[in-house]
């Protein structure tokens, strides 16, 4: 006779965990890191974020669960998904998307930057809006000129792309090279920066 | 082994967790447990060596929380399901099977909702429960029995 199992089995609980859960965890600094999604024109994107400010912006497609992997290894196993949390992301994009500005103002965790690759993408934070540099200009700019090798990987490898531009980086025959994201969102950020049309 | 992030074991676990802790100690107090469990677990995890069994690590906290929750109940001199909370239960799917489980001794109720309502085998309940795994299967027959006896003897 089975049947008390099963029932047991086959209970019902109705609420889940409340929301407010992983909100206060992360507020309390129990948990050490939070993400969320922000929707943009070039899709909705996973922002990773620290009590520090946004650590990693993950592209729509790109294996969500190995960029949280990553940031469990090398800043905190305490994840949570808390999508209150990245609201500030959110309106900051929101501005830089609807052009009110192009500098994206915002407290950053560098924990995922390479001291060389924080040189590099500080570069294109200088890079006015509708103007572009070459690989060898960022290599140049980041203080080790024949780094071009590494200064591709930094750029390749940005933690926190379209907020630290470096889609603002080109090939010196004006081609648009590589973008993690896909070239045609480097596109899109481009000519919406005013570069290309 | 690196650790997942935590909100993985979330997604995973919280389910069974909860399912665990509203029939070892009742509706009213689960979500509060569960929460005292979450947080605990969250404030130990980085200081795991390896990422293997956090399931049972979880269950095992889980449990401890639970213990703790019904210690400070009976300490508080409130036996068994107070009328209002009674009346309320009624209104949950299944209450009366609800209620034969809370009405379960400790031991046996623990093994139960471990194995039936969390879904976890026999080795992982035994180690929430810090028993054996022989212990742990006895316990859930004896469980299983009590309550077939009890609803037999109410439907007929």
């Amino acid at each position: 006779m089975s049947g008390v199992a099963d029932r047991l089995r086959n209970l019902t609980i109705p609420s889940p965990l409340a929301d407010s859960f992983a909100d206060g965890a992360f507020a309390d600094g129990r948990a050490g890191a939070a993400y969320g999604k922000v929707s943009t024109p070039i899709g909705e994107l996973t922002a990773v974020v620290t009590h520090r400010g946004l650590l990693n912006l993950i592209f729509e497609g790109h294996e969500q669960d190995r960029a949280l992997q990553r940031v469990a290894d090398k800043v905190t196993p305490r994840i949570l998904e808390a999508p209150s949390t990245v609201a500030f992301v959110q309106e900051k994009l929101d501005d830089y998307f609807r052009g009110r500005t192009f500098r994206i103002e915002m407290p950053l965790d560098r924990s995922l930057l390479t001291p060389y690759q924080g040189r590099v993408l500080d570069f294109t934070y200088d890079i006015p809006a509708g103007e572009t540099r070459t690989y060898r200009q960022a290599a140049e700019g980041a203080g080790d000129p024949r780094a071009a090798r590494a200064t591709g990987r930094a750029l390749a490898t940005n933690p926190i792309p379209v907020v630290l531009p470096c889609h603002r980086i080109v090939a010196s025959n004006g081609e648009l090279r590589g973008y993690a994201g896909g070239l045609d969102h480097k596109r899109f950020l481009l000519e919406h920066e005013g570069f290309l049309r | 082994m690196s650790l997942p992030p935590f909100q993985r074991l979330l997604d995973e676990h919280a389910w069974g967790l909860r399912r665990f802790l509203v029939g070892y100690v009742g509706w009213a107090e689960a979500d509060d447990c569960l929460q005292d469990t979450l947080l605990a677990a969250l404030e130990a995890y980085p200081g795991l060596r390896h990422g293997s069994n956090l399931r049972g690590w979880l269950f095992t906290i889980a449990r401890r929380k639970a213990l703790d929750c019904l210690r400070r109940r009976a300490r508080d001199a409130e036996p068994g399901l107070a009328p209002d909370r009674m009346e309320a239960a009624v209104a949950i799917p299944d209450w009366d099977l609800w209620a034969l489980v809370a009405a379960l001794p400790e031991k046996q109720r623990a093994a139960v909702t471990l194995r039936y309502l969390a879904d976890l085998p026999y080795a992982e309940a035994a180690e929430a429960m810090g028993i054996s795994e022989a212990a742990a299967r006895q316990n859930v027959r004896a469980g299983l029995a009590a309550l077939r006896k009890k609803m037999s003897g109410r439907e007929t």
